[in-house]
């Protein structure tokens, strides 16, 4: 097997554009590893071999004629399935978008077309990325390439065993509530949610609107950093991208922390939490310390209520956003049957969503339904409104936040799928995030009984440099290196 | 119809406007140009509801809508947002409309305001602006049809949605509230009235003692006095049987000119509003307003006050001209032609709108200009055609839209203006009517049988003063001879 | 065992899926209304917190007036027979209403 499936994409854009190595080869060899592993894992959803093939080709040609190259040049990109690329099928891991294929490409994959990215495929995920362990998946259920009984953490669980596994060397995901970093600190990557409205959504398929960012999953930081300049950019097209000036992320990669204050999240840390994650995790604030920062341990009181408002929002916008499927435009229609419009949604619904999906359709009907809304939808509101400002005041004292990305290792396959609710716990230190639309990253930190924890950061909107800054920090000084048992 | 009026009835409007002046749709760059169009070509992911897509409001929309606030005396909120109604529909791209809402927090563009006609105020409850949906049409009725045809190409035109408080008391003011509304419309560009399906409304009613009602799908205003006096009769006569009117929602059939009950199924109505995520709060600051106010034109009710000044009208007839903006339009473009406004203004508010009223059309639907009308009158100035011809003459320009010289000819309406060929006539009439001439020279009144003979023998085409004067010259020739 | 509070009726979740368009089967209604009252129950975690004053967060962004210009660009290329499931001519083809 040829060394460079393992390696970051910056050392596989060098060499492509040194030309010591054929962009062709290189995707081929990507494609070999997929032959291999892939039908034990089960990362992508649509492979589009040839397309990257002609791709890499192409790019082989512009390098030879020693033409301008993208900062992506060549590199092997997997998209998760939720982002809208023309002409290849965009299933949201579901039933009822099983063939359908956009006329358009989301605005991050015109951005990956402009730098020479080459699309890989389209990972698997939780249909409609409502989930935390990829097994909500029309397609079948992803594995956790670190132990195949396991997964990979969702929902962007594809993203992120795909990279995990030598199968692609950059991915992008989404990240509603978790979705990137959960599968990262699962699949010991590194996988960053941006600040809300730095990456464009255009093109990628709503779940919850309010919530959402599209964002890398990576070997490495610098790799992060570099995929993030590629996406982050302002978009007419979507209302809540801000319009800030571009920058070079990887100019933060700076190893050197010192006097920094880091403020250990205690809310990150309460029951339900594995002995094992508190454990790594602490291990790694003492690591940090050694490199000269400062840490406490902070209460951010309002974070308790942070799932459940969470939930409610989500599945509110959810029951709005996904009434689209009625399958009369596009997607899943039930055959040919004299029954009324009304019955033939219903059916197309029943029959084309999975069970989470159509649970959380349900409640969230609920919850936006007459004499609920305040209870429920504007209560949630209005308690995110109390979180932003725990993390405002916390942010005044600390650069960044840290804590376990996941209460938990990763666990096995068809554990949790019976009880939507304790599923929806996992996701307990990941939506303060997103409620508060601060950037986050997941980072490995560790392993415990052979299984990967996640460290992860937080910082003030748009501060996006601290993050990379310390999360490249830590990782030159304390890498955290295991060997991938089943595939080496 | 004396009857209704003699109960007290309160109706209340919800109209909803497009901006037809708009290039291109509310949230997205398609052609708003959809009419006549083939079915689903003016479509794109995103005013398809395509997944992944997100809506960005269209900047001119905002202003056109600024400015009906403006106009209808509107306060005009600082700060607005979007909501979503959520309900399932096959003319619904994403089974949510975006539109706007004034409770749990949301902020329409404008709230209050009022329209004054004939003296009397109609307020406005409230201003929003929304997207139209998509069109449904059936093969046969909509009960019959096996299937339902949806075409997507009307689906994101720019609607401003107008709710009146229920002010009117008759049908007719209703009709007269969304004239003017029309008129107003016009006057700023926005909205072309005469455009198909381009101003529908929902109408409420309720009569002393019974409950609301509201009658859905009026397609244009030309329906609404129809289907509310349907819709009254149809209260009057339970009430009068005793039975209650409850509340209820109704669908005026226009074939039928019925309205009919909806099925309570489709008629639940948990829209469960919340603000649009995708779309950020619009900040209308007081400069924008007022840069917007100094470039406004001129109103329906500015300009009737200048008609009156400047043309010398009644205020009346002033009123009647600019309930339109096209009739307006067609007063002063003939006056400025031919400087007579009123003669103008009375063969406007006259032969024209009486003959608009048959037809139920509009003075821009015709083929006849500002030039045929003038034309005409100056034919009639000129003493070349009676006032009396001259309606026929329209009535003929009306159908065919031919020049009134070219259908005077045509028809050979000129009037005789050759004495000496009168002279000739009345000799002959004398003679054939010796008695009436006897009669005529002893009794004064005896002459009118005579004009009455010149009359039918030239068809009219004579001017009755040059008839009487030829007439009587001759009755004098014969009566110094008789005295003589 | 403690009466919760919220409770979501069968016949709730009936309507509610009606609401939402989505049949749900007899089977379906067990689960669901046994895993919805869970799921509530921990929402109504959120009751202990007093949110009287506090303005909801809709938007995180302060962003306000992202507009675009009344410019037309193309419509999609595509025939409609290549994007919908059913189609008749031009049209859309959809169940019937009544
Ligand atoms: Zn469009």
């Amino acid at each position: 097997m040829p060394s460079y499936i393992k390696l970051p994409a910056y050392e596989i854009i060098k060499r492509i554009k040194a030309q010591e190595l054929m962009a062709e080869d290189y995707i081929a060899s990507l494609y070999e590893r997929i032959k291999k592993v892939e039908k034990d894992i089960r990362a992508y959803i649509t492979l589009t071999e040839d397309l990257a093939l002609k791709k890499a080709r192409e790019i082989d040609k512009k390098v030879k004629k020693r033409e301008k190259t993208g900062r992506l040049c060549g590199v092997g990109i997997a998209i998760k399935d939720n982002i809208c690329t023309r002409g290849i099928r965009t299933t949201c891991a579901s039933h009822m978008l099983e063939n359908f294929v956009p006329p358009y490409d989301a605005t991050v994959i015109s951005r990956i077309k402009d730098e020479d990215g080459v699309i890989m495929g389209k990972a698997n995920m939780d249909e409609f990325a409502m989930g935390s362990s990829t097994e909500f998946s029309y397609f079948g259920p992803t594995h956790n390439p670190w132990d195949l009984e396991r997964v990979p953490g969702g929902s962007s669980g594809g993203s992120a065993a795909a990279v995990a596994s030598g199968m692609a060397t950059l991915a992008l995901g989404s990240d509603t509530g978790g979705s990137i970093r959960c599968p990262a600190s699962f699949c010991s990557v590194v996988g960053l949610k941006p600040t809300y409205g730095l990456v464009s959504r255009f093109g990628l398929i709503a779940y919850a609107n309010s919530l959402e960012q599209i964002g890398p999953i990576t070997k490495d930081v610098r790799d992060c950093a570099l995929l993030l300049s590629c996406i982050a950019s302002h978009d007419p097209l979507d209302n809540t991208s801000v319009d800030r000036p571009q920058e070079d992320y990887t100019k933060y990669l700076i190893d050197d922390i010192d006097g920094m204050k880091l403020g250990v999240v205690k809310e990150f840390f309460g029951e339900g939490t594995q002995d094992y994650v508190e454990k790594g995790v602490l291990e790694a604030v003492t690591n940090l310390e050694e490199l000269g920062t400062d840490h406490q341990e902070i209460s951010l009181k309002n974070l308790q209520y942070a799932l459940p408002s969470y939930y409610i929002i989500a599945m509110s916008e959810a029951s709005s956003n996904l009434a689209r499927y009625d399958g009369l435009r596009y997607g899943y229609r039930i055959p040919n049957k004299s029954y009324d419009w009304s019955t033939v949604y219903s059916k197309d619904r029943r029959f084309g969503f999975g069970f989470e999906v159509k649970r959380r359709i349900i409640l969230g009907t609920f919850a936006l339904s007459a004499g609920y809304y305040e209870e429920y939808y504007l209560k949630a509101q209005k308690i995110r409104t109390l979180i932003k400002r725990d993390f405002d005041i916390a942010f005044k004292k600390f650069d960044v936040l840290i804590g376990p990305t996941m209460p938990i290792l990763p666990f096995k396959i068809g554990e949790k799928v019976q009880d939507p609710l304790e599923m929806y716990m996992c996701d307990v230190d990941s939506v303060p995030a997103n409620l508060a639309g601060i950037p986050s990253i997941s980072i490995p930190c560790g392993f415990s009984k052979g299984l990967p924890i996640g460290l992860q950061i937080m910082a003030p909107p748009f501060r996006e440099d601290l993050l990379l800054r310390v999360a490249f920090s830590f990782q030159k000084n304390f890498p955290v290196s295991a060997k991938l048992r089943s595939y080496e | 119809m004396s009857k209704i009026k003699s109960v007290e009835i309160k109706i209340g409007l919800e109209v909803h406007c497009q901006l037809t002046n708009l290039k291109t749709k509310l949230f997205c760059s398609c052609s708003s140009d959809y009419r006549e169009k083939e079915p689903n070509t003016l479509i794109c992911p995103i005013c398809m509801g395509m997944p992944g897509t997100l809506p960005v409001l269209n900047e001119k929309a905002l202003e056109d809508a600024i400015m009906v606030a403006i106009a209808l005396n509107s306060k005009i909120s600082e700060r607005m947002l979007f909501f979503r109604k959520n309900y399932f529909y096959p003319d619904m791209p994403k089974n949510f409309q975006i539109s706007q809402y004034d409770k749990a927090g949301g902020v329409p563009l404008a709230l209050g305001g009022y329209i004054q006609i004939n003296g009397k105020r109609v307020r406005i409850r409230r201003i929003q602006l929304e997207e139209d949906p998509g069109k449904l049409s059936y093969e046969g009725t909509i009960e019959s049809s096996t299937y339902t045809l949806v075409d997507y190409n009307r689906a994101g035109i720019s609607l401003i949605e107008i709710v009146t408080e229920p002010d009117m008391e008759t049908p007719k003011e209703a009709r007269l509230f969304l004239e003017k509304l029309r008129s107003i419309l016009e006057h700023l560009g926005v909205s072309n009235g005469s455009l198909e399906g381009s101003m529908r409304c929902d109408a409420n009613i309720s009569l002393r003692g019974g409950k609301r009602v509201e009658v859905k799908n009026i397609s244009s205003f030309k329906e609404v006095e129809r289907a509310l006096n349907f819709e009254i009769t149809r209260q009057k006569n339970l009430i009068e049987r005793g039975i209650a009117v409850g509340q209820e929602t109704r669908h005026w059939d226009e074939v039928r000119r019925i309205t009919i009950s909806l099925r309570t199924k489709e008629e639940e109505q948990d829209y469960r509003y919340f603000p649009e995520p995708d779309l950020v709060p619009v900040i209308i600051s007081k400069d924008q307003i007022k840069k917007i106010e100094q470039s406004m034109p001129e109103l329906p009710d500015e300009r009737r006050k200048r008609f009156v000044e400047q043309y010398h009208l009644s205020p009346q007839t002033a009123e009647i001209l600019t309930r339109s903006k096209a009739m307006a339009d067609f007063f002063e473009e003939s006056a400025k032609l031919y400087d007579k406004p009123r003669e103008i203004s009375n063969w406007l508010t006259g032969e024209f709108l009486s003959y608009l009223h048959d037809k139920g059309i509009e003075i821009d639907e015709l083929t006849l200009s500002p030039k045929h009308l003038v034309d005409m009158l100056k034919l009639i100035d000129e003493g070349i055609i009676s006032r009396k011809m001259a309606r026929s003459v329209l009535q003929d320009m009306l159908l065919t839209g031919k020049m009134p010289d070219a259908i005077v000819k045509e028809k050979g309406l000129e009037k005789i203006l050759d004495r000496e060929y009168v002279r000739k006539i009345v000799e002959k009439i004398f003679k054939e009517n010796p008695q009436a001439v006897k009669d005529a020279i002893v009794d004064k009144k005896a002459i009118n049988y005579l004009m009455g003979q010149l009359m039918k023998a030239t068809e009219g085409k004579i001017d009755p003063k040059m008839a009487g004067e030829v007439i009587r010259e001759r009755l004098s020739k014969l009566s110094k001879f008789a005295t003589s | 065992m403690v009466e919760r509070k919220k409770a979501i009726s069968k016949e709730q979740i009936e309507s509610i899926a009606w609401l939402a368009r989505i049949e749900i089967s007899k089977k379906e209604l067990e689960l669901f209304s046994r895993q919805l009252n869970d799921i509530l129950f921990y929402f109504s975690k959120i009751d202990e917190v007093n949110t009287k004053s506090i303005p909801p967060s809709y938007h995180v962004l302060d962003l306000v007036n992202v507009l675009r210009k009344d410019e037309v660009k193309p419509s999609l290329s595509e025939d409609i027979s290549q994007i919908a499931p059913q189609t008749k001519g031009k049209f859309v083809k959809a169940p019937r209403m009544a």
